[in-house]
């Protein structure tokens, strides 16, 4: 486009250089489509030299990333100048590091659709395990556990948190109690998860009499591990909130702590219910600790605090695909839907994060 | 600009004032209560410090009710630190301390069992920088005062405070019908004059103004200062200010700060009336400061 603009005053070598008066601001630039184009040609080459040397896809694939990089790079040598190579290089890698970030993600998609997808009937949703052998059965106790769990995990983490990170933020400035606690979280963030399990499992242990396994367990195990998330991801919403802000609901003579409620939080409140969910996201998947706490049965319980086992997704999958029974496929292939189930429940966590996100942010101009 | 209709007047028989007899129960007749509005601040021997940093040392002045006073001097002189003590917003800092006294209306506004919140309802404060709550509406910010502080109001009483509070602040006609869009969305003296509208609506009787002009344009800022000729008749105003010809224009009493070198206290050099400021200053460092020849 910009290739009309050169300027004509260019210096040659064996003519005598004129005063050059005008520096040129523009140089030659390879068309818009030139990426596309190299790469075109780079899969197209070592797809013909593959199947002719009898290489492999991965192979191919492998060799028309490289030969893209150098294509382009070098096309661009020879008709932009360096800088511009530099900056086709670095757009290139970057987007060799998307695509190979990509990989493994749309592989476990596919895989989990392809195999789960299947079983997702209705029986699958309304069915359980209890006296199923072989084909059929369902998984509505292994989701209700699930969703119990979790909500459990969240009711005692969200207050816990967020007036943990209230107090870091708002009060506790540079006090010794506030440095304990930053310290504190960063520890409980690692945490493992099966000694989450093992302490509540143990906790319960003290309380019940040994072999307890109970589903309110499991949302302790959880919250241990979902408390650090939540008391980082507010805190850095909390600290975004401008001073501004505070200042001038003090200066309207409003009380610290209805200016922390009525200004503090709800300005930053699209980010504490994003970080809440993605917590949430983040345990549902949790195995481990409710391997040990919440143990596993074929039937629904809908009691967290009933003295009983409560399955939940993670483990069911666990179970069916280690113990599948006989036959095995059937088993593994509940394993796939309930996979299936799982993530989709995340995701739908996800969608809904984005979703109260944008609608609590704060009102944009226009 | 100048179709500022005095809504305020006549106090008691508006529906609006209610809520606020509510609260002072003390003032009954209008008379009473014209004369707790504006209030006269006596200052005497204030050292304010951040930490073991003495910031402004020994101002003792005088602000007088109904009138707008303006602080000026250079950067980092301690006029602004010195106006958020007159509200207790300077000890919002952590580690900021005021020694000395502030008395407003006979009471130490320093004394031991002075609540800051209860303070800051009678001296109410504009900033530098605009800062409307992006979460709320034009509507909702005008009231925050009360709706923060969960007073509750009627429909109509509501409406009363918000169309005199943006009538006060010249704002009125300009977003009258779109008071339920996000405040953020004005411009910037629109924002500006909606923060001052915000501090009016819950009637202070002082209004303390942090250079409300400097993030502005010019013909913004001329609103803003004629805003403030009207507004001294019902409020007492301090107002910091870099602008020499802003505190020639606005104010009717001048406070000159200076500070004596990097490191040294601020301190209050020079206070009088602006026109004696202005034009035949008993300071040697003020007369160079306002002729534009300091330093």
């Amino acid at each position: 486009m910009t290739d009309q603009l050169t300027t004509t005053e260019s210096p040659s070598l064996d003519s005598e250089p004129p005063v050059q008066l005008t520096v040129p601001l523009s140089h030659p630039r390879l068309p818009r489509w030139a990426p596309l184009a190299a790469l075109a040609f780079s899969v197209a080459a070592a797809g013909v030299l593959g199947i002719l040397l009898g290489w492999g896809l991965v192979a191919i694939a492998s060799f028309a990333t490289v030969l893209n990089v150098v294509a382009i790079t070098g096309w661009s040598r020879a008709v932009e100048n360096a800088r511009a190579a530099k900056d086709r290089l670095m757009t290139a890698l970057v987007w060799t590091s998307f695509a190979i970030a990509l990989v493994p993600l749309l592989s476990l998609t596919w895989t989990v659709l392809a195999k789960g997808l299947p079983q997702l009937t209705g029986e699958f949703f309304t069915g359980t395990m209890r006296n199923v052998i072989g084909e059929g059965g369902g998984i509505q106790h292994a989701i209700v556990g699930t969703l119990l769990i979790t909500l459990g995990a969240a009711v005692i983490s969200v207050p816990v948190g967020l007036m943990t990170a209230v107090y870091l933020v708002e009060y506790g400035g540079d006090s010794r109690l506030a440095r304990w606690l930053t310290f504190l979280v960063d520890v409980m963030t690692g945490i493992p998860s099966i000694v989450a399990g093992l302490f509540a499992y143990a906790l319960f242990q003290l309380i019940f009499g040994p072999g307890i396994r109970m589903g309110f367990g499991g949302s302790i195990a959880l919250s241990l591990l979902m408390i650090p998330v939540v008391v980082r991801s507010c805190e850095e919403m909390l600290r975004l909130v401008p001073a501004d802000l505070r200042e001038a609901s003090y200066a309207l003579g409003v009380p610290k702590w209805r200016t922390i409620l009525r200004v503090v939080i709800p300005t930053s409140l699209a980010g504490i219910v994003t970080g809440v969910t993605l917590a949430v996201a983040r345990v549902a998947g949790e195995t481990a600790p409710l391997l040990i706490i919440a143990g596993k049965t074929d039937s629904v319980s809908w009691n967290l605090f009933s003295d009983a086992p409560m399955m939940t997704l993670p483990v069911f999958t666990y179970y069916s695909y280690t113990q599948p029974g006989i036959p095995a496929s059937f088993g593994q292939e509940r394993a796939w839907g309930a996979a299936l189930v799982l993530i989709l429940i995340v995701m739908a966590l996800n969608l809904l994060a984005r979703y109260v996100g944008a609608r609590f942010s704060p009102k944009k101009a226009r | 600009m100048k179709t500022f209709t005095r809504v305020r007047k006549p106090h008691a028989t508006h529906p609006a004032q209610e809520p606020r007899n509510a609260t002072r129960p003390a003032d009954t007749s209008p008379e009473q209560r014209r004369a707790a509005m504006a209030r006269r601040i006596e200052v005497s021997d204030l050292d304010i410090y951040y930490g073991d940093f003495l910031a402004v040392r020994q101002v003792s002045m005088e602000i007088k009710a109904n009138e707008v006073t303006a602080l000026i001097g250079p950067s980092g002189c301690g006029k602004s630190t010195f106006l958020r003590s007159l509200n207790r917003m300077h000890e919002v800092i952590p580690g900021a301390r005021v020694e000395g006294r502030i008395v407003m209306d006979g009471q130490d506004l320093y004394a031991p069992h002075v609540d800051p919140v209860a303070v800051r309802r009678q001296v109410g404060m504009v900033f530098q920088r605009p800062n409307p709550f992006p979460t709320m509406s034009i509507y909702e910010n005008v009231l925050a005062g009360m709706r923060l502080n969960a007073r509750r109001l009627s429909k109509s009483d509501a409406d009363a405070i918000v169309e005199r509070s943006l009538r006060g602040a010249n704002l009125w006609e300009e977003v009258k019908h779109r008071l339920d869009k996000p405040g953020a969305g004005l411009s910037g003296g629109q924002q500006q004059r909606l923060c001052i509208a915000r501090a009016i609506a819950v009637e202070p009787a002082v209004l303390l103004m942090d250079e409300p002009c400097s993030a502005l344009d010019p013909i913004s800022t001329a609103a803003i200062e004629d805003l403030i000729q009207e507004l001294k008749t019902d409020y007492t105003i301090v107002i910091v200010t870099h602008n020499m010809h802003q505190a020639a224009r606005v104010s009717q009493e001048t406070a000159f700060f200076n500070l004596e070198g990097v490191g040294l206290p601020g301190q209050l050099v020079e206070m009088s009336s602006t026109k004696k400021i202005f034009s035949n200053p008993d300071n040697a460092a003020t007369e160079a400061y306002v002729s534009g020849r300091f330093g």
